[in-house]
């Protein structure tokens, strides 16, 4: 008896110092792409030019702000397992819709309202298509970005449609604190989705939908209203990142945000969002949003030929899926 | 069977393997005769599965090595043990469900004839081989189209016709037929003629007996016992060194006191689910639902909880109508279920073990009403890890890497956190699970009653339903076809109960 005592004795301090070693894992694992930026941050900011300084450092910020945005709504949608290709064709559809809707009435934040509640129709269209009618995501988004790209070019006649108020203009670039609207409302959306992803029973339930679909409705979680959720956010949030472009831009352009989408998935994958659902974290994604735009910043500060940077960028995307790998790798061995 | 005058066939020397947190195996060693049938047991997450994917090249061992025919070998990847003669088939089979079973077979050296897959040749060179192992297969079957176990068998098949003098056998009985079990055994005798060394995993100590010359017992991923022979041997001595102490009667029943309905099924139907189906189960009553694979017993559990549509009927939870189709209506009114398929159905695998526990309480725990209660959670997690002693690094392990049991366990937690439970529905839940864990298992439903809840467990083990239900239900063809309280239930009259008439009682297998 004493001796199996002290055998459970044993037992017990040895997988409390187990323990210990496991959490330090994760601690390695969670903060290990923050790590990689700062050095990437560091060396860029010794070897590029001009890289260092606080007007480079926010024109940075505001190069990723549209994608910032997006990518905070595509992390939940694909932490749930599904897939939006729609997101660029509704940035340009915002715009245009914002710009005709503000010059017939006279209007701006009636034209905002208006593209925001198209925003959120297209993507409850979506939800609703995916959720209910089981209809794969990557076909269900694929034609409603053909539908929104071809009604963005219908309403603007194929034209990108000027605003002649004044007061949309400041939208993109009126600054407050030393930095530009447009980041502002990326950090509040940072704040805002990863408060909800990680603090409300929406985020635990969007990861645990992407985990295992019928495991978490056998759990009670509402699945389908989670997803049509999910998709209707992303369609409000790429109507305001639609509306802040416009804004920068002067003008709704039909042919705005072409490959958007990709950039803002490319971006999440970077920072460790899983493709396969379940796996997602906010600060994963915004090192993901900074490490595209430094690169590319450093990149233009460099004089690097445009053409080369879609190299650059799709060789990082790769590496960062490789190394995800491997991650995954050492853990299940 | 003495041909052990030589050195082992095969031969594990002083394995460790330690993986982030767990230390999986530590010096372990035994050795495995050419001609005989090692059979290895331990509970889950004893280390059984490590060895085996140590010796098939998948893990590389931190300590120590595999030995054949006293050579050390080193294996770094699955195809250096295929090379050396070991095929370890494992519970998770590999095989391209599109393709036939010739085409499975023959995959990476289908016979051509010019440039083109010569289909005759191969068809005769698999029937030929076929035939003489006696496995009756058809070659142009596909493999999708096939039971689990006629795949399992192709699987087997693969392994002898690369001419492997090494099989290992991980619970290859656990989704069998009896049927298919006897063809199984058949095999593993011929191959045991043939010199074959094998070893054998498996839950089901009748097997063992039945089928191991020696045995080798894991527990906490060390060796704590070696049979040379299992003559003598009793079955009490196997199961009380696999979990260290003496459970005595696995089931532990206990009589408790039982109060009012608490869960009433009126006239109940769904698509799977022609006929109604009434019953009603007592506060602090254990039902056990007993019948053929197929009777129809999941199907009505998953109408009564909501997760398949109700096309009619009624279901009451004291009194309290649950709505029909409607899961977070029956997990509200105290109605939970635990399903059958765990990896499929019951975890999230990739979120972590207290994810998994909170998944559903925590809606009753929320500060402000809308944010999660970390602290709480964990303090969920970790009392529910203590008390059902689930076997995890720490909480926020992912639950894919627990052994079978632990996430059993783990599933279970999510309901017993819920304040109100009143009905437990489980289906099959001690499938794949280890003696120590399924003791652990009852212990908990007991429990449960004891507190007064409802408890309906669907089974497909005979010994398990006698021995755990105070009221069993026997199925058949979608249709309850009786109940016996405990006194009156025995093997033979439920058994008959549960088979469909005009079919002979034929003694079905322990567990």
């Amino acid at each position: 008896m004493t001796e199996t005592n002290a055998a459970a004795i044993g037992a017990t301090r040895e997988t409390q110092a187990d323990r210990r070693r496991a959490l330090l894992w994760h601690i390695v694992d969670d903060y290990s792409l923050i790590l990689i930026f700062i050095v990437l941050f560091a060396v860029l900011s010794f070897t590029v030019e001009y890289f260092f300084s606080w007007d480079n450092v926010v024109g940075l910020a505001l190069s990723v702000s549209q994608i910032g945005m997006v990518a905070c709504t595509m992390m939940f949608c694909l932490a749930s397992r599904d897939f939006d290709l729609s997101v660029g064709s509704t940035v340009a559809f915002a715009g245009v819709m914002c710009a005709i809707v503000a010059n017939a009435s006279g209007s701006v934040v009636l034209g905002i309202a208006a593209s925001l509640v198209a925003g959120a129709v297209i993507g409850a269209i979506n939800g609703v298509v995916i959720a209910k009618l089981k209809i794969n995501a990557l076909i269900t988004t694929l034609a409603t970005m053909e539908i929104v790209r071809g009604l963005a070019f219908i309403t603007s006649h194929g034209q990108a449609v000027g605003v002649t108020s004044e007061a949309f203009f400041t939208l993109g670039a009126l600054e407050l604190f030393g930095l530009p609207v447009p980041v502002w409302v990326t950090v509040a959306c940072f704040v805002v989705f990863g408060v909800l992803l990680n603090k409300t029973i929406y985020g635990r339930n969007t990861l645990a939908i992407g985990g295992n679909p019928d495991a978490a409705r056998l759990a009670g979680v509402a699945v389908d209203r989670t997803r049509i959720a999910i998709f209707l956010i992303q369609g409000v949030v790429a109507a305001l990142a639609g509306i802040i472009l416009a804004s920068r831009m002067t003008s709704g352009q039909p042919n705005a945000g072409e490959g958007f989408e990709l950039n803002v998935i490319s971006a999440c994958v970077l920072g460790g969002v899983s493709l396969m659902g379940g796996r997602a974290s906010i600060s994963g994604v915004l090192v993901g949003v900074l490490i595209m735009g430094t690169v590319q910043n450093a990149m233009s500060l460099m004089n690097i030929d445009a053409f080369y940077q879609y190299l650059v960028r799709g060789a990082i995307l790769l590496i960062a899926v490789l190394v995800d790998q491997l991650k995954n790798r050492r853990q299940s061995r | 069977m003495t041909m052990a005058t030589t050195a082992p066939r095969l031969e594990f020397r002083h394995i460790g393997k330690t993986f982030p947190g767990v230390r999986a195996l530590g010096d372990v060693g035994f050795s495995v005769r050419a001609g005989s049938v090692h059979g290895l047991l331990g509970e889950n997450g004893a280390g059984k599965s490590t060895m085996m994917k140590i010796l098939g090249g998948e893990y590389i061992p931190d300590e120590g090595e595999v030995a054949i025919d006293g050579e050390v070998m080193h294996f770094r990847k699955a195809a250096d043990a295929i090379a050396a003669g070991v095929a370890v088939i494992h519970q998770e089979l590999q095989y391209v469900p599109e393709l036939s079973v010739m085409e499975n077979l023959l995959l990476g050296r289908l016979p051509t004839r010019f440039g083109l897959v010569d289909r005759r040749a191969a068809l005769k060179w698999t029937r030929e081989r076929l035939d003489a192992l006696g496995v009756d297969l058809d070659p142009r079957a596909r493999l999708k189209s096939l039971s689990i176990g006629q795949r399992q068998m192709v699987e087997i098949v693969k392994a002898i016709l690369r001419d492997a003098k090494i099989l290992a056998l991980d619970e290859p009985t656990s989704s069998l037929s009896h049927r298919e079990t006897e063809v199984l055994f058949r095999l593993v005798n011929d191959l045991r003629a043939q010199g074959k060394a094998m070893i054998y995993i498996s839950h089901r100590l009748d097997e063992i007996f039945e089928l191991c010359d020696a045995a080798t017992i894991f527990r906490d991923g060390r060796k704590v016992a070696d049979f040379d022979t299992l003559e003598g041997v009793t079955r009490d001595t196997l199961v009380q060194r696999m979990v260290g102490r003496d459970i005595g009667d696995i089931f532990g029943y206990k009589p408790r006191e039982q109060g009012e309905v608490r869960l009433a099924v009126k006239g109940v139907t769904g698509r799977a689910v022609q006929q109604p189906v009434s019953f009603e189960v007592r506060a602090g009553e254990i039902v056990g639902f007993f019948g053929l694979v197929g009777a129809g017993r999941s199907e009505i559990m998953r109408v009564v909880y909501g997760a398949d549509r109700r096309l009619g009927g009624d279901v009451t939870v004291d009194g309290r109508a649950v709505k029909a189709s409607h899961i977070r209506d029956a997990i509200r009114s105290g109605l939970v279920f635990c399903p059958e398929d765990r990896k499929e159905d019951g975890i999230i695998g990739v979120r972590s073990v207290s994810e998994n526990i909170n998944i559903s309480a925590r809606r009753n725990h929320l500060t402000a009403g809308l944010f999660v209660n970390d602290r709480n959670e964990a303090r969920t997690a970790d009392t529910y890890i203590e008390r059902l002693r689930i076997r995890t690094p720490h909480r926020k392990q992912e639950i894919r890497l627990l052994s079978g049991g632990n996430q059993q366990k783990a599933v279970l937690s999510r309901w017993l956190a819920e304040k109100d439970l009143r009905v437990l529905i489980v289906d099959e839940p001690t499938r794949g699970i280890d003696v120590g864990a399924k003791n652990e298992i009852y212990n908990v439903l007991y429990e449960l009653a004891a507190r007064g809840v409802a408890v309906v467990m669907i089974s497909s083990e005979l010994p398990e339903v006698l021995g755990v239900a105070d009221r069993v239900i026997t199925m058949c063809r979608g249709r309850i076809t009786a109940q016996f309280n405990r006194g009156e239930a025995n093997e033979e009259n439920v058994l008959a109960a549960a088979l469909p008439e005009g079919a002979s009682a034929t003694p079905m297998r322990n567990a």
